[in-house]
């Protein structure tokens, strides 16, 4: 049985007068990959970003591992040390080329010297197929690279689990491929991941289990099997059906 | 002297900044409105001739032209500090007020006109009612900028004599031995001025602005 | 063309003078430039009464003229006991002046580039102030250059003023020249000239400044006034 990484309890987000998420539980395991899925502003890239603690949750609690990191007078900057995130639109420091990009958390951060975080940002490139443009600067690379450099940035801390906003919306249909490849491989080696996605063919093939969020409340969890050929709601039936549609791929209904 | 006393004396220089600032600022904006036209639309000789009056007097220090042009005046025409510094401020301004106009024209796409022609209008036509309502809109920001460096700027005259604020600050200080409080009362009386026009400019600005929806 | 004959006659005095001239401009831009990147870092990311200062700050310097200033300073401190040297209160008065234009160039830049790259440093970990310094800053700085350039230019223009002070700068090497020659436009002509000069000088070395620190592939278009 593998041990819980990320720990969800009662998770609550507000803004003003909106409630964005209410008492949202929930449990990744190592070695999981949660696929979140959901309609649009429901409060899927919000419960994101409060994992790593970007944006403070109003109520609940978080656990990475054995600690609860939304205790008072945690270390925000250590925690997210542990966990990496990949964001919709890359955000890469356009003033760095791809490699110092992988490298500054390295040396920053964890104080690495030189000569190792350089090797080490390379090994992450390498991983994510990038060594070769390892000089070049934002600018000059396409969406899908820039992503994967996004990736390579993220893991190359070390994370303890891999967080994925919407990390194709904002690729042309041709480079979505390379991205999810990589999220792929990532999966299969056994990263811990929670990706936000409307790729419906990755959440079938890759996720150990989906989420199905809507109007800031999970609706429905289960295995890819069970959502997509047994799920309990119709309302998760109508918004699979729509959104499998919408991506061309037909699926055969019950 | 009493301190009602002391605030009125550099006050009533308010009447000579006021004085330079209303005649620099409409005679630079009349000029510099119709120079950005010109060079605009009057074809690249003329543009470049445009860009040389535009690098020449905005490359000199302020004060330097002021000088030059008021020796010039006083000299020739004989004209008061008054109105030699006044005009000459007119002559600068019109110089960025130029680059100002320029800009907004250019930045009203050129399909505007395009359309305007096509509905049959003429070129002079065209730049009446569309090219110019919409180049006044997008130049208001930096026109506000320019008229309170203009009020600012009416300090210089303080060199060539005219008894405005700086200068009457100057002649109570020698007098009363309170040039901190003196040159205090100055800069926050051009700081009100300054308040005003920047606050009933963005309200000009508010008006003006065309509906769109977000 | 009397303004070359004075120009010839009276070369050394000129040069001495604009040399005078670029100290003032490269001390005011430098003061400048340090209390203007702290009052910009303030008004955006300190609480509130420090950001509230910063503003009051800016308000103030922008909205009165340099010369009242510079008076100010020389002629005002003095009765309070603080007394600077003409040289010194032209340096004081044209960086603090000079720091409120530059606060806001700045800030323009940092907001521009802020909250998602601010987002992006602290994911991996990075400090705020880690992220300002390393991430934020580098670029918003070369976002800046463009706009942020008209102000050396504009600060050199400034700096004729101060010799109301009687601080020997370019413009009182004129004056003199004018009061000897009894040539009072030729000599103001001939310094317009030198002054022009070293505008010129100073916009072609910003614009190779410009091309210097350009981040391939990251076009930035902002409008050069």
């Amino acid at each position: 049985m593998s041990k819980p990484i990320l720990t969800v309890k009662q998770l609550t987000k507000r803004y003003g007068s909106n409630t964005i998420f209410e008492n949202i539980d929930l449990t990744v395991n190592e070695g999981d990959t949660i696929v979140i899925i959901g309609p649009s502003g429901t409060g899927k890239s919000t419960l994101l970003r409060c994992l790593n603690l970007l944006t403070k949750p109003d109520g609940g609690q978080i656990w990475l591992d054995e600690l609860e990191i939304t205790a008072k007078g945690t270390d925000e900057d250590h925690v997210r040390q542990h966990i990496g995130m990949v964001f919709q639109n890359f955000l890469l420091f356009n003033h760095l080329t791809a490699l110092e990009n992988v490298k500054l958390g390295l040396v920053r951060v964890k104080h690495m010297p030189e000569k190792e975080a350089e090797t080490k940002a390379l090994e992450e490139l390498t991983r994510v197929g990038l060594a070769d443009r390892a000089g070049h600067y934002p600018g000059q690379l396409s969406g899908g690279q820039q992503q994967r450099v996004g990736i390579a940035r993220a893991l190359a801390m070390d994370p303890r689990v891999m967080l994925f906003d919407e990390p194709t919306s904002a690729l042309d249909p041709e480079l979505i491929g390379e991205v999810l490849e990589v999220m792929r491989k990532l999966a299969l080696d056994g990263m811990t991941m929670v990706v936000v996605t409307h790729e419906m063919g990755f959440a079938r093939e890759v996720a150990d289990r989906i989420v199905f969020m809507e109007k800031g409340s999970i609706v429905e969890e289960g295995s890819p099997d069970d959502l997509f050929y047994h799920p309990k709601y119709d309302r998760t039936r109508e918004f699979l059906w729509k959104i499998t549609e919408l991506y061309g791929k037909k699926e055969a209904q019950t | 002297m009493d301190f009602g006393r002391f605030i009125q004396f550099i006050a009533s220089g308010t009447a000579y900044t006021l004085g330079v600032t209303l005649i620099a600022l409409p005679s630079g904006l009349l000029i510099g409105l119709v120079l950005a036209f010109v060079a605009v639309y009057g074809g690249k000789l003329i543009g470049k001739f445009m860009d040389v009056y535009s690098t020449v007097l905005r490359g000199i220090p302020p004060i330097v032209l002021l000088f030059i042009l008021y020796f010039v005046m006083s000299g020739t025409v004989n004209l008061s500090p008054f109105w030699a510094g006044s005009i000459s401020l007119g002559i600068i301004s019109s110089a960025y007020q130029m680059e100002i106009f320029r800009g907004a024209i250019l930045s009203v796409s050129g399909e505007q006109m395009m359309a305007a022609r096509a509905v049959g209008m003429s070129k002079m036509q065209a730049i009446r009612y569309v090219v110019l309502p919409q180049m006044i809109r997008l130049a208001i920001p930096s026109w506000s900028n320019e008229a309170a460096i203009v009020i600012k700027d009416s300090s210089l005259v303080y060199a060539i004599g005219v008894p405005e604020i700086l200068r009457r600050a100057q002649l109570i200080s020698a007098s009363t031995q309170e040039p901190f409080l003196a040159y205090i009362t100055a800069a926050l009386i051009y700081f009100t001025l300054v308040f005003i026009t920047n606050r009933v400019l963005g309200r000009v600005e508010r008006k003006l602005t065309i509906p769109a929806n977000p | 063309m009397e303004w070359l004959q004075l120009l010839q006659r009276f070369f050394g005095d000129f040069v001495r003078g604009a040399g005078v001239t670029l100290e003032l401009t490269a001390v005011g831009l430098l003061l400048g430039f340090v209390l203007g990147l702290l009052l910009a870092l303030a008004k955006i990311y300190a609480p509130r009464w420090l950001s509230g200062i910063a503003t009051a700050y800016i308000e103030i310097f922008r909205g009165t003229p340099l010369l009242v200033q510079l008076f100010l300073i020389y002629y005002g401190l003095p009765s309070l006991g603080i007394t600077l040297s003409q040289t010194l209160s032209a340096y004081l008065a044209l960086g603090l002046n000079s720091a409120a234009y530059q606060a806001e160039y700045l800030r323009g830049a940092i907001q521009a580039i802020g909250p998602s790259q601010m987002m992006a440093g602290r994911s991996i970990g990075l400090s705020r102030w880690q992220t300002i310094r390393h991430v934020i800053l580098p670029q918003a700085l070369r976002l800046a250059l463009p706009s942020w350039s008209n102000e050396p230019i504009s600060l050199l223009k400034t700096t004729a003023v101060v010799f109301l002070i009687a601080v020997q700068d370019l413009m009182a090497k004129a004056k003199r020249a004018a009061t000897i020659t009894y040539n009072p436009i030729g000599s103001y002509l001939a310094v317009a000239v030198v002054y022009l000069l070293m505008v010129f000088a100073l916009n072609a070395l910003l614009k190779w400044l410009e091309r210097k620190t350009k981040i391939p592939g990251f076009d930035i278009d902002v409008k050069r006034v």
